[in-house]
């Protein structure tokens, strides 16, 4: 991918002093800033309900905030939902042509995009599948494939791997962590696993209890690509531990 | 997401054996309790009430005298309840579909739709028969009116029921509303409609014979068949005639099942019993 200088220099994705009330009068953000600039990879830990997935709908244009701004390369938005949400009366191979199809992409040059998106995420063998032959973590990476089609200069994640175990989790954060480098996206990320949040991010940010606010910011120095030994670093565990100790503080 | 699971393997032998035999034992205790009847509670003099079997074999199926007109009435059955069941679904698809479009739209004919359901066809007799006169399209009428609730009802619960994830998904890549309707909200439907559809289907069998009972005029159906069998205490072939109206209802739900089965059987884990 080339560099582009029209998100370049702003941030493919900008918080602005963004605030979110619901009518109901629950607030669920405050005073939200910060931008993830293409090829950084910010992930937001905090704790339930502190209004994450709010951020990324708010991020995606699901949702307008009712105060401050937003800005994104809305385009081509990558989005993985923390449910797989495929068709169940669709393939794996059309469901990865899903959204190349609302774009209006060609079936041929849709049917080539969507096989490559499939070998990326290791799903190759299984395009003529339907989902309900699918485990869970099979689910997940079709619905990331889903995402990859098009290309996304920004990639939102809610949660995409809490519904997997431990072992395919860690495998699906290489390959993310993979696709991150050769895709090249800005990716917002959010989880509730600190050790996936630093294994995959430039940035890690905590964001406390509700109304949520960002109360600390972690850079993460690790060069790419990460192997999977990282993990068992000291210097990886440290840095867990950090994160982990901020979290505790903003629960309070 | 709901997630299904995949606990119903292919038909072996055995699963085979387990859907069969059961209401084979069940009909067979059905039978022995006919002939118990028959024979033991039934006086001779008053054995006309209740036919044995195999009196209702000979005399109702295989003489073919009586069971041609069966067989006739039959058909001019199937063709009411299928014409019936056709136009309910025709307006009931339409009806569900505007619906699901507009919530408005859903306040101002549910409460018509609940009414047409609640109405005692008995009641509505006179009405039908002073508008549309005595004779098929009035049974037609009668199947459609009894058969429309269940097909509005399901086909609009599966219009409202795609995955709020997926509507987003929609949104968020600019999808029109009636790509959203092709590629979303239409296959999501399409179990319940199925669902909907076997009950009407049932149903619309069901109209069909009521409405040969009200409406006697042209190609008389099951229904006169059975009135006059009745009249004329022909037991055998009344019997004859009553499991025959009970298979065609059987056959056509056993065909939606198949159609279903055929349409959306691949993705789709259903539980009928039947597939
Ligand atoms: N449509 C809504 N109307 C009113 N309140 C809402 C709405 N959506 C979310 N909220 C509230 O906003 C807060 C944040 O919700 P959000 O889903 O963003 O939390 P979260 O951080 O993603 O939580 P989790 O980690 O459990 O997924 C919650 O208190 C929630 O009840
Ligand atoms: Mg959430």
């Amino acid at each position: 991918m080339q560099p582009d200088q029209k998100t370049s220099v702003t941030g493919s994705l900008a918080f602005e002093e963004t605030g979110m009330v619901f009518p109901d009068g629950t607030e669920a953000l405050q005073n939200i800033s910060f931008t993830v600039d293409k090829g950084e990879f910010v992930t937001v830990v905090g704790p339930s309900g502190c209004g994450k997935s709010t951020l990324l709908k708010i991020a995606s244009g699901l949702l307008e905030p009712s105060s401050g701004s937003v800005r994104a390369d809305r385009d081509q938005l990558g989005y993985v939902f923390q449910d797989a949400t495929l068709l169940d009366w669709r393939t794996v191979q059309d469901n990865v042509e899903l959204l190349a199809e609302l774009h209006g992409v060609g079936a041929q040059e849709r049917k080539q995009i969507a096989a490559e998106a499939i070998d990326l995420v290791g799903l190759s063998g299984f395009e003529s599948h339907y989902p309900k032959a699918l485990s869970g973590g099979m689910k997940m990476r079709a619905s990331l494939a889903r995402s990859l089609t098009l290309k996304p200069p920004v990639f939102l994640f809610d949660e995409p791997f809490s519904a997997v175990d431990e072992i395919t989790r860690e495998h699906l954060n290489d390959e993310t962590q993979r696709l991150f480098q050769t895709e090249e996206f800005a990716g917002l990320f959010i989880t509730h696993s600190i050790s996936e949040a630093v294994f995959l991010s430039t940035r890690v940010l905590v964001m406390s209890a509700r109304p949520g606010r960002i109360v600390a910011e972690f850079d993460i120095s690790f060069d790419y690509p990460r192997l999977p030994e990282l993990r068992f670093d000291p210097s990886f565990a440290e840095l867990c531990g950090q994160v982990s100790l901020k979290l505790r503080g903003s629960h309070s | 997401m709901s997630s299904r699971s995949a606990t119903k393997g292919p038909g072996t032998v055995r699963s085979l054996s387990e859907r069969v035999l059961p209401p084979i034992f069940l009909g067979s205790g059905f039978i022995g309790i006919w002939y118990l009847i028959s024979y033991g509670i039934l006086e001779p003099r008053r054995r006309f009430l209740l036919r044995p079997p195999h009196e209702v074999l000979q005399v109702g199926f295989l003489d073919w005298d009586n069971f041609s007109p069966i067989l006739r009435a039959l058909w001019s059955s199937t063709k009411v309840a299928m014409i019936g069941l056709g136009i309910a679904i025709c307006i009931g698809f339409v009806l569900a579909t505007l619906m699901s479009q507009a919530k408005i739209v859903e306040r101002a004919i549910f409460p018509f739709a609940v009414t047409l359901q609640a109405i005692p066809i008995l009641a509505i007799v006179p009405l039908i028969s002073f508008w549309f006169g005595t004779g098929q399209t009035s049974r037609v009428v009668v199947c459609v009116i009894i058969s429309l609730f269940p097909i509005i009802m399901n086909t609009l619960f599966g219009l409202q029921s795609a995955d709020r994830g997926l509507h987003d998904l929609f949104t968020l890549h600019h999808a029109g509303r009636m790509t959203r309707m092709r590629k979303l909200m239409f296959p999501s439907a399409l179990p319940a409609v199925f669902a909907g559809l076997r009950i009407s289907a049932g149903l619309s069998v069901i109209g069909a014979i009521v409405g040969d009972f009200f409406f006697g005029k042209g190609d008389a159906g099951i229904g006169q068949l059975l009135r006059k069998h009745a009249s004329q205490l022909a037991g055998e072939e009344l019997l004859a005639a009553v499991l025959m109206s009970s298979a065609l209802g059987v056959t056509v739900f056993l065909f939606f099942g198949w159609i279903q089965e055929r349409a959306i059987g691949r993705w789709y884990e259903t539980t009928t019993g039947v597939d």
